[in-house]
């Protein structure tokens, strides 16, 4: 449909000045056959110079030895040593801030989704909308004054004699950065499953009540199974989400904690000496590897998705 | 894949907001689920609420206890907050003209003239949320010739990247929510040149999309850090970061929740106006 309409003759054709009857467009030259994809010319250069280039300049830089000249040493050196350690935290952190808030998510998702409640679904909708949108410097600091050292749950806690720290809890450490992330992951999960919560169509369940099957079968045989894929392509979403964030994590440690993006920064700003000038585009060039591996996870578990909702 | 972080992701479902669902089976089931729900929502809105009062909390309080405006007088005449505000406001205009005058054009001549490409456009705008920011900005600062880097408007330009998804997908459901077609045909069947069917036909159409669109990006440039902090331009998030909160620690929590508040309130006022508008467009 789409590919008729873009060659068939249309009216509207006449007024951009390109004319428009099929059996002349085949016999037209290529590049007056060409010329209507100029309208788009604009925006393919400006995506071409902002995201490829800088892309492939990471990719250049990060096979670029230090007096020049191509070498693998760079991205050698990145699977070893702190630069792993960084990888390994990231992973870590990214696995916990997606798994968790990823079941969490499903849980608030469900109970709001089967409140009778138009209120609450809108209030809780709209709320997520934005919450899913906020990390970075303003969330920090939120948490600041929630769980810093003279934090308002800090002290509410201390006042029944439990004190975080003892507990091993730290504002500015890895479990500090893994309850700030689950702010916005959250509300990010609740925004993805909503739409497979509402392909659950009610006429399963109740073909299931009829032939007498309990609730924990109904969930165990048709309702798991159904979500299933939506909930992995969410908590995929989630996983890069939590891999590539930076300023969350680096307002928050003010850098000390060992990240990959936040290795990246601190070689952006000099603050890393090695024996490997583009050390930090080696860094960038295995975070791309890792997120498109997840983006190909992504789109084969959304396939299985869209084999049972819409 | 969206780097929530920077906060310009995952603004493209917020563009694609579900509507209100219709209502669940009754029965024995959902009375024995009725308990689980109160208790999930209860932690949930604790996790949510608790940090939000604790940050009003500080944002009015002085550092002597009491509770009075004094930290959010003190704000604007804290050490550079005046000129980190002049920048972000500076950026943020230049970031909305760039990004309407490169993808609004973009975007109606595609619907018009080159359905075909949807898909390639849907490819190339997901883009900026797969790839990190902090990657993107380290090629950016590599490649950019000299005069680039030394403007601040560099930042501008990448925003407009990072602000593509968004910005694309609700011009793309605006767009295909009119009858584009129909109109432009009218419009020029009426003697329409080609920039008055434009100007006085189809932005009309698709003003709540554009609206939208537009704010999400200022939400966005205003709450940016990862680009601006390592291109060294001292915006609103960067100030907050880099100011000596050892005088007042308050003033820093006060400024983020500035921050927080009026992107919440303008956010929540857009989604609802979206809601209703589309309410009445379903009759």
């Amino acid at each position: 449909m789409d590919t008729l309409e873009a060659t068939a003759p249309t009216p509207d054709a006449a007024a951009s000045g390109v004319g428009a009857v099929a059996s002349i467009e085949t016999r037209r030259p290529w590049w007056r056959r060409a010329a209507p994809a100029a309208g788009v010319a604009p925006f393919l250069l400006y995506a071409t110079l902002g995201i490829g280039i800088p892309t492939l300049g990471v990719l250049y830089y990060a096979f670029r030895g230090n007096n020049g000249g191509w070498t693998t040493a760079n991205v050698a050196a990145v699977v070893h040593g702190i630069y792993l350690i960084g990888f390994e935290n990231s992973l870590k952190l990214a696995l916990l801030t997606s798994i968790i808030p990823g079941i969490l998510g499903v849980f608030v998702a469900y109970a709001i989704h089967t409140s009778r409640s138009q209120w609450l679904r809108r209030m809780t909708a709209t709320a997520s909308g934005v919450l899913a949108n906020f990390g970075g410097v303003n969330l920090t600091f939120m948490f600041v004054a929630t769980l810093g050292s003279t934090g308002v749950l800090t002290l509410w806690l201390a006042a029944v004699h439990v004190h975080l720290a003892s507990l091993g809890f730290q504002l500015y450490t890895f479990s500090g950065v893994a309850v700030v992330y689950m702010y916005f992951q959250i509300p990010l999960m609740v925004l993805v499953i909503t739409p497979a919560l509402v392909g659950l169509r009610p006429s399963w369940r109740e073909a299931a009540e009829n032939m007498g099957a309990s609730s924990w079968r109904y969930w165990r045989h048709v309702g798991i199974p159904v979500l299933m894929p939506s909930v992995l392509g969410g908590m995929l979403l989630l996983f890069g989400s939590a891999f590539a964030a930076y300023a969350t994590a680096q307002s928050l440690t003010t850098g000390i904690i060992a990240l990959s993006p936040i290795q990246i920064g601190n070689f952006i700003n000099g603050n890393v000496f090695s024996n490997y000038q583009n050390i930090g585009y080696a860094i960038a060039f295995g975070m791309l590897v890792i997120l498109a591996a997840v983006m190909i996870l992504y789109n084969y578990v959304q396939r299985r998705a869209s084999r049972w909702l819409h | 894949m969206a780097p929530l972080d920077a906060p310009s992701a995952g603004l493209e479902l917020l563009a694609q907001e579900t509507a209100p669902v219709p209502t669940f089976s009754t029965g024995r089931a959902r009375r024995r689920i009725r308990w689980w729900r109160g208790v999930v929502l209860v932690l949930t809105a604790a996790y949510f609420l608790i940090p939000i009062y604790a940050g009003l909390r500080f944002s009015f309080q002085g550092v002597d206890g009491h509770y009075s405006l004094s930290t959010l007088k003190e704000l604007p005449k804290a050490q550079g907050f005046t000129a980190a505000l002049w920048l972000s406001t500076r950026l943020a205009i230049a970031t909305v003209l760039v990004a309407v005058f490169l993808m609004v054009p973009t975007t109606i001549y595609v619907h018009l003239r080159l359905p075909r490409l949807r898909r390639m456009m849907d490819v190339i705008t997901v883009l900026p949320i797969v790839i990190p920011p902090i990657v993107l900005i380290a090629g950016v600062l590599a490649v950019a010739p000299l005069w680039l880097k030394a403007s601040p408007y560099l930042l501008s330009l990448m925003y407009v990247i990072l602000a593509m998804p968004f910005i694309y997908r609700s011009l793309d459901a605006g767009l295909l929510a009119i009858d584009l077609k129909t109109l432009s045909e009218a419009s020029r069947s009426l003697g329409g040149r080609w920039y008055s069917t434009m100007l006085r036909v189809v932005l009309p159409n698709i003003r709540p999309a554009l609206v939208s669109a537009a704010v999400l990006t200022l939400a966005m440039v205003f709450g940016e850090y990862t680009m601006a902090s390592l291109d060294l331009w001292t915006t609103v998030p960067v100030w907050i970061v880099q100011f000596n909160g050892a005088a007042n620690g308050h003033i820093q929590i006060a400024a983020a929740m500035a921050g927080l508040v009026v992107t919440w309130v303008v956010l929540t006022v857009i989604v609802s106006l979206d809601r209703s508008g589309r309410r009445r467009a379903r009759g």
